[in-house]
C-alpha cells in the first residue's frame, strides 16, 4: 500500500527551539490517523508541515507522493482544517461554498450543498454569527467537498461542547465511508481517537514516541503485574514501557510481539487510552534508548 | 481568487470610489465656469474668483494629498493583515491555489484599483485647477493665497505623482501590516511612515531630480519683495512659476555678505533695490523652473513606483520565508 | 436492524465490542437469517466510528460465517446463534440461580459474588486457551 504521508528525520525550528524533531513516519494510504500528545508537543507544527502551512528546518516530509502545497496538483490532493477552524467572517455560508468551487478544481458542489442542508445551516447566514461549533462543520464542509485524497485536521473538535463534537466527528466518519479518503487528526481525547482512528501517533516533547496501527499496539502491549523483580530481568523480546513497584509488588507495562509465558507474571490486556498515557508519561531517556526497536512496529 | 478579493474590499472600494464620484461631479460642475472666468479675465483672474471657487481648489488639494494616505492605511495595512489576525490566510492557503496566486491576485487587483483612484481624483483635480495653474505661472496679480504648481504645496496634487504615491503607500500598508500582523498598529504605522516620506522628500530629494538653476541676479534684474534685518529674503526675479529652492544676498566680491543697517533703512522697495544695486550687492537665487515641471513629475513617479516594486518583492519573500 | 453502541469502559476495542453486539443479538434472536446488518457508512455516521472498524468487525463476522456480503446490496445474516444454545439455557440457568442462592446463604455479597463469578469465569477462559 502507498504512504499517504511519509517523513524522513524531520524536524522544525523556532528560533532557538525544535517544534519538532528526529521524526520519521511511514503511514499508509486509507487510514484514519490519530495524532496524541500533550499540548505543545509539536502536532500542530506535524501537521502544519503536512499541509505545507510550514516548511521543514531539517529533514524531509512527502504527501500523497508530492512535496507539500509545492503545486496547484498538490494542493488538490490535500484538505487541511485549521486549529480554530478559521472561515470568513463577512463572507456567508453560501459564500464559502462559493469560494470553494471557484478555488477548487475537484470541489463536489453536490455533496457541500448537502451537508449543508442536513446541517440546518441558513446559507445567507455569516460565517462570523455562526457558533463554534457550526463553524467547524462549515470548516469541514469546505475540506470534504474539496475531495482530498488527505484530509489533515488539527484540533478540530478542540473547541466544541460534547454534542458538537459528537456531530462533527459522525460526520467526518460518515464522509471517510463515503470518499475513501485518508484522515490524519489531531486530538487530545483518546477516546475519541481511540473510536474513530485506526492508526496513532503519539508525540511527546517535540518526538514521536510510537507510530503504529491501534489493533497492532493493542495486541502487543500487556500489564505485567507479580511479585517484585528487577524489570532488567525480563526476556530479550519484552520492552519496558513504565515500571512501578510497591516493596511487595511490581507492575510493569510492556509492549512484546510474543506472549508472556511466565507463570508468576498476571498478564492483563491493556486500552488504548492506558498505551498512550504509558508513552506520554515515560521519562524522555528512556525513549531514546529504546527507540530503535520501536521501528518494528510497521 | 479575483472574486473572493473582490468580496473582501467590496466595502472599502465602494466608500472611496463614492467619495471620488462625488469630487468628480462637484468639479465637473465647477469648472467650466472658472475656465469661462479665466477665458474672459485673464491673468486678472484672482482678482475676480469667488470665495466659493478658492474653497473648491483647497479642497480639490486636501482630497488629493489624502487619498494616497487613506488607501495605505484601509485597504493596504488590512490586506493581509486581517488574514492574519483572523487565520483565514489558512483557510486560502489550503484551497488549490498557490500562494504566490494569492498574493498576486490580491496586491494586482487591488494595487490597480488604488492607482486608478489616485488618477482619477489628480485629473480631475488638475484639470479643474488648470486655470489657476496657468494664472499663476504667468504671473497673474494678487495670485497670493495661490501657489505655482511645481511648489511643493501643490505639487503632490496634480499630475501623475499622487499615482506613483498611492501605489507606494498602498504597499508600505501591505508591507508593514505583514511585518506587524496587527490591523490597527499598522494603519497607524503606514500613516506615520508615508507621511514622513512624504515630507522628506520635498526636502531632501525632488530638488535633485531634475537640474536646478543657479543664478546671481542684480537687484534690477530681481526685485526684493520681502527685506529682512541683514538680508533680502525673498525677490521677484520674473518667473512666478518657479519652485525657489534657496536664495541668498551676497556682496560685491561674490561673498554671502550680512547688509549693513543703512542699506535696508530704506522708504520703498525701488529705493532699496537701488541702494543695493549700487553697493554692488546681489541675489543668488537657486530655483527649479517652471518648465522642470514635469520632468519632476516623471522622475519622482518613477522613483515611487521602484520603491513599490522593491516593498512588493519584500512582501513576497517575507509571505514565502518567514511565514513558514 | 441492529443499532449498534460503545461503550468506553468495557475495555474492548471498538470492534470487539462491534462484533460481540451482532453476536449477542443473535444469540437472543434480535437478529434472524436474512436480516440486513446497516450499512458501513451508516455505522459510521451514527457512532462516529472509524469506518475500516466496522469494516473489520463485519469480516471478522463473515469469516465466522454468521453474516455474508452481496456486492452492492449489504451484509445479511446467514445463520443464527440462537437455536441450539438457546434450549440449553434453562438447565443452566437453573444451576446457576443455584449456585448463586448458595453463595448468598454462604454471606457473599454481590460485589464479592460477581467478582468470584468473574475469577473462575476468566480462568477457566484461561486453561481453554492454554
Amino acid at each position: 500500500m502507498s504512504a499517504v504521508l511519509r517523513a524522513q528525520a524531520l524536524g522544525k525550528k523556532y528560533k532557538q527551539r525544535w517544534a519538532l524533531q528526529h521524526c520519521d513516519l511511514d503511514v499508509p494510504a486509507g487510514r484514519v490517523v490519530g495524532l496524541v500528545g500533550p499540548n505543545g508537543a509539536g502536532k500542530s507544527t506535524l501537521l502544519n508541515l503536512a499541509s505545507g502551512m510550514l516548511t521543514p528546518t531539517a529533514g524531509t516530509i512527502e504527501v500523497c507522493g508530492g512535496r507539500p502545497a509545492e503545486d496547484v496538483e498538490q494542493l488538490a490532493k490535500v484538505g487541511f482544517v485549521a486549529q480554530d477552524t478559521p472561515t470568513y467572517a463577512s463572507l456567508s455560508v453560501a459564500d464559502h461554498l462559493d469560494f470553494g468551487q471557484r478555488l477548487n478544481p475537484n470541489w463536489d458542489d453536490a455533496v457541500a450543498r448537502d451537508r449543508i442542508r442536513r446541517l440546518g445551516l441558513d446559507p445567507k447566514q455569516r460565517a462570523g454569527k455562526l457558533s463554534g461549533g457550526q463553524r467547524a462543520q462549515l470548516a469541514l464542509t469546505l475540506g470534504i467537498a474539496k475531495r482530498p485524497e488527505l484530509l489533515i485536521l488539527d484540533e478540530p473538535v478542540a473547541a466544541l461542547d460534547p454534542l458538537a463534537r459528537r456531530e462533527f466527528m459522525q460526520d467526518l466518519m460518515e464522509a471517510v465511508a463515503e470518499h475513501e479518503m485518508s484522515v490524519v487528526l489531531s486530538s487530545h481525547l483518546v477516546s475519541d481517537v481511540e473510536r474513530t482512528c485506526d492508526y496513532v501517533i503519539v508525540l511527546v516533547d517535540s518526538q514521536v514516541q510510537v507510530a503504529g496501527d491501534i489493533d497492532d499496539l493493542v495486541a502487543s502491549h500487556h500489564r505485567l503485574t507479580g511479585p517484585r523483580r528487577d524489570p532488567a530481568a525480563l526476556p530479550s523480546g519484552q520492552h519496558v514501557i513504565s515500571a512501578s513497584h510497591t516493596d511487595r509488588q511490581t507492575t510493569l507495562l510492556v509492549r512484546t510481539e510474543t506472549a508472556v509465558h511466565d507463570p508468576s507474571w498476571s498478564v492483563t490486556p491493556l486500552g488504548l487510552e492506558d498505551i498512550v498515557l504509558a508513552y506520554m508519561t515515560r521519562p524522555a531517556d528512556a525513549f531514546r534508548d529504546t527507540r530503535p526497536a520501536l521501528e518494528v512496529l510497521r | 481568487m479575483i472574486w473572493l478579493t473582490w468580496r473582501q474590499f467590496r466595502t472599502q472600494v465602494t466608500v472611496v470610489y463614492l467619495a471620488l464620484a462625488f469630487l468628480a461631479v462637484l468639479l465637473a460642475v465647477t469648472g467650466p465656469q472658472l475656465a469661462d472666468l479665466y477665458a474672459s479675465a485673464g491673468d486678472d483672474l484672482f482678482g475676480r474668483i469667488t470665495s466659493a471657487d478658492q474653497t473648491v481648489y483647497y479642497l480639490g488639494l486636501v482630497i488629493v494629498l489624502l487619498v494616497p494616505a487613506v488607501i495605505g492605511m484601509f485597504w493596504g495595512a488590512p490586506l493581509i493583515t486581517r488574514e492574519l489576525e483572523t487565520g483565514t490566510y489558512r483557510l486560502a492557503w489550503n484551497q488549490s491555489i498557490t500562494r504566490t496566486r494569492w498574493l498576486a491576485t490580491k496586491l494586482v487587483l487591488t494595487g490597480v484599483a488604488t492607482m486608478a483612484a489616485a488618477a482619477l481624483a489628480s485629473v480631475a483635480v488638475t484639470w479643474w485647477s488648470g486655470p489657476i495653474d496657468q494664472a499663476v505661472n504667468s504671473g497673474g496679480t494678487g495670485a497670493d493665497p495661490f501657489y505655482p504648481r511645481i511648489d511643493p504645496l501643490v505639487f503632490g496634487e496634480r499630475g501623475i505623482a499622487p499615482i506613483g504615491y498611492a501605489a507606494f503607500a498602498f504597499m508600505l500598508g501591505v508591507t508593514l501590516g505583514v511585518l506587524i500582523r496587527r490591523t490597527v498598529p499598522a494603519m497607524a504605522a503606514t500613516l506615520a511612515t508615508y507621511a514622513a516620506v512624504q515630507i522628506a522628500m520635498p526636502l531632501w530629494v525632488r530638488p535633485h531630480l531634475a537640474p536646478s538653476v543657479d543664478a546671481t541676479l542684480s537687484f534690477t534684474q530681481a526685485k526684493p519683495v520681502n527685506i529682512g534685518i541683514d538680508a533680502v529674503r525673498e525677490v521677484d526675479f520674473g518667473q512666478p512659476g518657479a519652485w525657489i529652492l534657496s536664495e541668498q544676498t551676497v556682496n560685491a566680491s561674490g561673498q554671502p555678505a550680512a547688509l549693513p543697517e543703512s542699506l535696508t533703512d530704506c522708504s520703498s522697495m525701488s529705493d532699496c533695490a537701488a541702494n543695493l544695486t549700487k553697493a554692488g550687492y546681489q541675489q543668488q537665487v537657486s530655483y527649479q523652473p517652471a518648465g522642470n515641471f514635469w520632468t519632476l513629475q516623471w522622475v519622482e513617479t518613477g522613483l515611487y513606483l521602484g520603491l513599490t516594486l522593491v516593498l512588493t518583492w519584500f512582501c513576497a519573500w517575507w509571505i514565502r520565508r518567514r511565514l513558514t | 436492524m441492529i443499532e449498534f453502541h460503545l461503550n468506553a469502559r468495557t475495555g474492548l476495542s471498538p470492534y470487539q465490542q462491534l462484533v460481540q453486539q451482532v453476536r449477542h443479538a443473535l444469540r437472543l434472536g434480535l437478529l434472524k437469517e436474512g436480516d440486513k446488518l446497516p450499512t458501513v457508512k451508516d455505522v459510521a455516521k451514527q457512532i462516529a466510528v472509524n469506518p475500516n472498524t466496522v469494516l473489520k468487525a463485519y469480516r471478522e463476522l463473515e469469516h465466522e460465517g454468521l453474516v455474508g456480503a452481496r456486492p452492492g446490496v449489504g451484509t445479511f445474516v446467514t445463520r443464527t446463534l440462537a437455536d441450539g444454545t438457546l434450549a440449553a439455557h434453562g438447565p443452566l440457568r437453573k444451576d446457576l440461580q443455584r449456585w448463586v442462592t448458595k453463595a448468598r446463604l454462604a454471606g457473599l455479597d454481590e460485589e464479592s459474588i460477581e467478582a468470584l463469578f468473574m475469577n473462575t469465569f476468566r480462568n477457566a477462559a484461561g486453561e481453554d486457551v492454554a
